[in-house]
């Protein structure tokens, strides 16, 4: 019987050490994702799994390009929420600049500009700075507008980066500020 | 007769227009193989950056920003890279795009970069052809041209069998 409880013991321990070091395994590696490689990832960045590809939320820009182009139907609204860098360069003819919305300042900006808007309004945003699961602007801006309950809301699907998804794709573009 | 040759002629005429534009808007936009633009540059110690300070070197260019994932991702590679091939004539200079000059200096400073960081701007930029996405990444040749351009992530071990024979090269 001594032999037994000792036995259950032992096994008792076993069973929580084994539980630990599984609980350790899990949040060790999970810290140190979060913490990023550099450990400045801001911490409230969304995850790139939200919006991906293929999500109804998008528009493709062959899409859009026809929208613009369009002389049927109200035109879209088009926010460009990127760096200024690039929307110098090269910009979707008629798109508004709001400016980076991974910054306070910068989703202050698209909320000041669509609160003049109807909530039905058809409105696109893009970025296009860094690949899609990377870029740091559009899922604030896409969270911030649809918590504003904006029903028409669509994102500019642009996989890489403006210039190779739509420049040089031929789609047209105005350049300046 | 002469109603078919007059077609067959403005349908060979307006393939042609087609051809050029097209072919010209790529060589726009790809700018490899022709000469890296010569600009002065000044990095975030103050030094003026000449091009005929690089004459003769092999010059990576990378376009990127701190608030840029990916391209901060990069850095410690484009460091490992410099550290390697410096000696043999290569040289790494970093050009950021919209990051606030405080942040960017922390950055530098943890990250311990080791070759010359410079704020870019629109000429810059437009002086490599337009850098409409980050990271963007380009191979200058001892030769001065544009030997290649990478717009979007770097493929590291292409990017440094190129270094390893530019460097040993006259190109």
């Amino acid at each position: 019987m001594k032999t037994f409880n000792l036995l259950v013991r032992c096994h008792k321990r076993l069973v929580l050490l084994l539980m630990a070091a599984t609980g350790l395994l899990i949040v060790l590696p999970a810290g140190a994702r979060s913490a990023g490689k550099d450990g400045n990832s801001p911490k409230t960045q969304p995850s790139a799994a939200e919006l991906p590809p293929g999500s109804p939320a998008l528009i493709r820009p062959e899409e859009l390009a026809k929208a613009i182009q369009s002389s049927r139907g109200p035109k879209p609204v088009v926010l460009n929420v990127g760096p200024r860098l690039i929307w110098v360069q090269a910009h979707i003819p008629g798109a508004e600049y709001i400016g980076p919305t991974s910054s306070p300042q910068g989703l202050e900006k698209l909320r000041s500009r669509a609160a003049s808007l109807p909530r039905d309004s058809f409105i696109v945003i893009y970025c296009g700075c860094c690949p899609w699961e990377h870029c740091p602007n559009i899922r604030p801006a896409y969270k911030e507008l649809q918590q504003m309950g904006f029903t028409r809301l669509k994102v500019l699907y642009v996989a890489n980066s403006f210039g190779t998804d739509w420049v040089e794709k031929g789609y047209p573009t105005a350049k300046g500020e | 007769m002469t109603r078919k040759a007059a077609v067959f002629i403005a349908a060979l005429g307006l393939a042609a227009v087609l051809y050029l534009s097209i072919h010209r808007r790529a060589a726009r936009n790809h700018p490899a193989d022709s000469v890296a633009p010569a600009i002065t540059l000044r990095d975030l110690s103050g030094h003026t950056i000449n091009p005929a300070d690089y004459k003769g070197k092999v010059v990576l260019v990378n376009f990127w920003a701190a608030w840029c994932t990916p391209c901060r991702e990069e850095i410690p590679q484009f460091i490992a890279l410099q550290e390697k091939y410096h000696a043999r004539g290569f040289q790494a200079v970093g050009i950021s795009m919209d990051d606030p000059e405080g942040a960017l200096r922390d950055f530098c400073r943890e990250y311990k970069v080791n070759y010359p960081i410079v704020m870019g701007n629109q000429k810059t930029a437009e002086a490599f052809g337009g850098v409409l996405g980050l990271p963007t990444t380009f191979l200058i040749g001892r030769d001065g041209r544009i030997h290649a351009k990478q717009a979007g992530a770097t493929d590291f071990p292409k990017l440094e069998r190129d270094v390893a024979a530019l460097v040993e090269s006259g190109h």
